[in-house]
């Protein structure tokens, strides 16, 4: 069933605060094998010029994406998200995400399509710290697949 | 440890060190833990295949995370990466066996752009089929 389009351009209220913690960086850095020190060594970060460890690019998703939920469980919307799957991704860095930080994610629908049944939906989510500062941007596409027979 | 590639020393098409990345089972349980995606098509057979999938599949996003581990080795500082972005264009299959599946990524520098920065695009196959496409990331060196 192809989605409202009105939902395009709608923004979401902002995520509560979520911590972004040194043990929690260090646990998904050892997740995707990567030994990079400044993900776990706050003097290794440091002498990159980073304030504390930083997270890896792709870390960020896990805050922007609970983000999303809220859009792709709103029930007016309408999509069936048990057949959805992820299309694309794309990430944009003010400056990347460090121990401390305590971020807010703002999700917008940035377009809704219909492609031979299946519904494409883009959600760009802006993420910001305690300060009001812009840290980075996510953009993820989704595709809910269209139901067998439809 | 300090950035090791510098600007000025990067030439359209230079080629970064390619790695190929084991993926196996307790890797996607580890990676759904930390990264909060407990979707069972990463971790149940039994449903991937209810949902039409040849078996259980990783997540997207993990190996979007294996394939930047190029750039970022490469540069030293992960903190340089101001851009990156990927299409899912095939899944990577994980059997459950002792082998897993392997993710192979190139990557070479595709323009150079102002302000320090040049453009990586990125290549990441696993059984011969291209994972993602329109894989690119931006990194601005010193």
């Amino acid at each position: 069933m192809a989605l409202d389009q009105s939902f395009v351009g709608r923004t979401y209220p902002p995520t509560d605060p979520y911590e972004v913690g040194r043990e929690k960086i260090r646990e998904f850095a050892e997740a995707v094998g990567d030994a990079n020190p400044a993900y776990t060594d706050p003097e290794a970060a440091k002498a990159l010029g980073h304030s504390d460890v930083i997270a890896p690019p792709t870390f960020v998703f896990s805050i922007t994406f609970k983000a999303a939920g809220q859009v792709v469980q709103d029930p007016q919307l309408g999509l069936d998200y048990s057949r959805v799957v992820h299309g694309d991704q794309k990430f944009v860095y003010v400056r990347p995400v460090r121990a401390g930080d305590r971020l807010t994610v703002t999700s917008t629908i940035e377009a809704i399509k219909s492609m031979a049944g299946n519904d494409i939906l883009d959600v760009r989510g802006e993420v910001h710290d305690e300060a009001g500062e812009h840290v980075v941007t996510a953009w993820t596409k989704l595709v809910a697949r269209a139901a067998e027979g439809s | 440890m300090t950035a090791k590639i510098a600007y000025d020393d990067i030439e359209i098409g230079t080629e970064l060190p390619a790695q190929t990345f084991p993926v196996t089972r307790a890797m996607l349980v580890q990676y759904a833990g930390a990264s909060g995606d407990f979707n069972p098509i990463h971790w149940n057979e039994k449903f991937a295949k209810e949902v039409g999938l040849p078996d259980v599949i990783a997540h997207g996003m993990f190996t979007m995370a294996e394939a930047i581990r190029v750039v970022t080795d490469w540069a030293g500082d992960p903190g340089a990466v101001v851009e990156y972005g990927v299409r899912f264009t095939k899944p990577v299959v994980v059997p459950n066996d002792d082998q897993g599946a392997t993710v192979e990524v190139s990557a070479k520098v595709a323009a150079k752009l102002d302000d320090n920065r040049v453009r990586v695009d990125l290549v990441a196959t696993s059984a011969g089929q291209k994972v993602l496409g329109m894989s690119r990331a931006v990194v601005r060196l010193p």
